[in-house]
């Protein structure tokens, strides 16, 4: 197969090997991920995002700072190209204190406010009204930052997907919305839960600009998300990217795949975005064999360097089992009614 | 001044959009129509399309952007038409505003107001009548009030936007049209603690929101026939304010709780309960309930007053106890 992508403007040597470097911390957190569940130290549900990795590692150096990210319950690519230190990440997994939700959340529910990632929602389709919201009060307050909402195929059946996009394009408000079609709501296929299976068809249908991107492209993808985020930030309202891709880890760690071929499995790791994109950096002449195996080597280190760290955490003390309910009691606002 | 409930209220979002320009008002119908209940007429015209938004028939996303923007530094009151579509929303409530200042180890907060109209009594049958606010005093992570004063009305708001957490206002349906004299300075008020509305010695009648005027017209029968009733308003379902529950009760030594939801695992049930793990050695009778009969509320007018929690019945409830324990 021959493949005739040129390098984009913007892409120099060192560009691509960082966003190489990206996509191989994912997949090589999500594999230690994995052994350490094997090993009773990561416990709960634990969705692994091998094989999607070009998605987060395309769509992150699109966004600036300022800018919001809404993911899933599948989302340490997210976390991690969005800037959540693996160390943090790591320990979260093991829920340790020293994880970026402090271990209340788990795999599940990574957040960052100070990268402005706002999880990690476990309900399909729950983080979408949410990232309405968040562009809304970017609007009202006169801020021109974008929030970017991940979600799966399995969401676009929920009715929060419907009503979120509706109710930004209705109001204008700079969302971009970020499909990753995996091709299956955990054990279901599209085509036997959606009677339309053309996603985009679907934005469309509530007037968002809307396209699909191969997800298994990481030039693909960081090029229409920065055509998305152009568009969104023109504050002429949200746009809409499906990004076609494939885990090839089961659902969740409790996963026996009853429900795909082990031939379709092998058929997308073909297409294995790493290598795609690896493959691409030495016809361009961007990285000799030697600097993949020095990246390979760092990423291993920073991987075990994480997991050190995950390990050596600390437990939060059961007395403080009842914290972060609500705000600990303040003074109150007015002096209290007399009875 | 004279004025009403709903009055109330609008006097305190103008105040609220006036003094806090991070506050806008959303919901279905609540700019152009006025609000279904006509709480939030004129306040389109007077602060514009922006602050006072008319949603979708999007209940979900319009709470969940809502909580969205609490997230991103905005004050928002989102208006729920009532309790019943509420459950349309259920899960951004339960599943985001409550949880995300615990998921996320305390970085964020959502500081949210939600308000909604609760109870039956005006014939709109079982779906949009119902008493859920019980329910929702359930969920840890959320502030639940029930103002059923004009002063509460007008008052509560205030103090709920300054939380740092999710606070659900529920408004009784009933009590919109209800008048009556509010201070002219009346303004904010805590949103912590119950309070005696009647004062009495022989018996503690604990009650919130829509039943409160129907408590206080049985108290003020038993009153006729010998018996000084005290009359609770709990103000907040959640947290509860055992402190004042428990000091009446421990004086009176008797209790009825009047509660316009279900009894079968309700509010009344958790304070029944919780009286009696803290004071069952000084009771002289077993705390009394006085609840909705457990059926959907129907539409007749007859079956919805023969539903709800009515006066005869809390003073009915109230003698068989005084009767059946006095020495």
């Amino acid at each position: 197969m021959t493949d005739a992508v040129l390098p984009p403007a913007h892409f120099d040597a060192a560009v691509g090997l960082a966003r190489y470097r990206e996509m191989l911390r994912i997949r090589r957190f999500e594999e230690a991920c994995a052994e350490l569940y094997s090993a009773g130290k990561i416990r709960g549900f634990l969705h692994l995002y091998i094989g999607e990795e070009a998605v987060a590692a395309g769509t992150m150096p699109a966004l600036g700072p300022d800018d919001a990210v809404v993911a899933t319950y599948r989302e340490h690519g997210q976390a991690l190209a969005r800037g959540v230190p693996s160390r943090a990440l790591m320990a979260e997994m093991f829920g340790k204190r020293e994880g970026c939700s402090r271990g209340r959340g788990g795999s599940m529910h990574v957040f960052d406010a100070a990268r402005r990632f706002y999880g990690g929602n476990a309900i399909v389709g729950g983080g979408l009204p949410i990232a309405v919201g968040l562009a809304l009060a970017d609007v009202l307050a006169h801020r021109p930052r974008v929030t970017a909402c991940f979600f799966g195929d399995g969401a676009v059946a929920e009715g929060e997907f419907h009503e979120s996009l509706n109710l930004a394009s209705l109001w204008k408000l700079p969302v971009l919305f970020l499909c990753e079609n995996n091709l299956y709501a955990m054990g279901t296929r599209l085509d036997r839960a959606q009677s339309q299976i053309d996603l985009v068809t679907k934005a469309r249908s509530y007037r968002l600009p809307s396209e699909a991107a191969d997800g298994m492209d990481l030039l693909a993808v960081e090029a229409a998300t920065r055509r998305g985020v152009e568009l969104v930030r023109r504050g002429e309202g949200p746009a809409f990217i499906e990004f076609r891709t494939y885990r090839f880890r089961a659902h969740s760690m409790f996963d026996a795949e009853l429900y795909r071929d082990k031939a379709e499995v092998e058929l997308w790791k073909t297409r294995d975005p790493l290598a795609i994109f690896a493959a691409r950096l030495h016809r361009w002449g961007h990285v000799t064999d030697a600097a993949l195996a020095d990246v390979d080597r760092e990423v291993a280190a920073e991987m075990a360097d994480a997991v050190r760290f995950a390990e050596a955490g600390t437990w939060e003390p059961v007395e403080d089992l009842l914290t972060e309910v609500v705000a600990p009691a303040a003074a109150p606002a007015v002096a209290s009614l007399a009875s | 001044m004279t004025t009403t409930y709903r009055e109330a209220i609008r006097m305190a979002l103008r105040e609220a959009l006036q003094r806090d320009p991070r506050v806008f008002l959303m919901g279905e119908d609540v700019g152009a129509y006025g609000g279904s209940y006509a709480v939030s007429k004129g306040l389109l015209r007077e602060f514009g399309p922006d602050r006072i938004r008319d949603t979708p028939l999007s209940e979900s996303a319009f709470v969940g952007a809502g909580i969205g923007a609490a997230l991103a530094g905005a004050r928002p009151i989102v208006e729920v038409m009532t309790v019943n579509f509420s459950l349309l929303a259920l899960d951004q409530i339960v599943n985001n505003a409550a949880t995300l200042r615990h998921m996320s180890g305390g970085q964020l907060n959502v500081p949210i107001v939600i308000r909604m109209a609760t109870g039956a009594g005006r014939q709109l049958a079982a779906q949009h009548a119902h008493s859920l606010e019980g329910w929702y005093a359930h969920i840890p992570g959320l502030r639940i009030v029930t103002p059923a004063t004009l002063a509460d009305a007008r008052g509560m708001l205030w103090t709920a936007l300054q939380s740092p957490d999710p606070v659900l206002i529920f408004e009784h349906q009933t009590l919109y049209n209800m008048e009556g004299i509010l201070a002219d300075d009346a303004g904010a008020v805590d949103i912590d603690h119950a309070v005696v509305r009647r004062p009495g010695r022989d018996i503690s009648l604990l009650t919130y929101g829509g039943t409160l005027g129907k408590t206080l017209a049985a108290a003020e029968t038993l009153t006729a026939r010998g018996i000084d009733a005290e009359v609770i308003d709990l103000r907040s379902l959640r947290p509860l304010d055992m402190s004042v529950l428990e000091s009446s009760v421990r004086r009176t030594r008797r209790a009825v709780i009047v509660d316009e939801g279900w009894r079968s695992g309700s509010l009344s049930a958790e304070i029944s309960a919780r009286l009696h793990e803290s004071l069952f050695y000084e009771l002289d009778a077993p705390i009394a309930r006085v609840c909705t009969a457990e059926v959907p509320i129907p539409y007749p007018r007859h079956l919805e007053e023969a539903a709800l929690p009515q006066p005869p019945a809390i003073v009915a409830a109230v003698q068989q106890l005084v009767s059946a324990h006095h020495g």
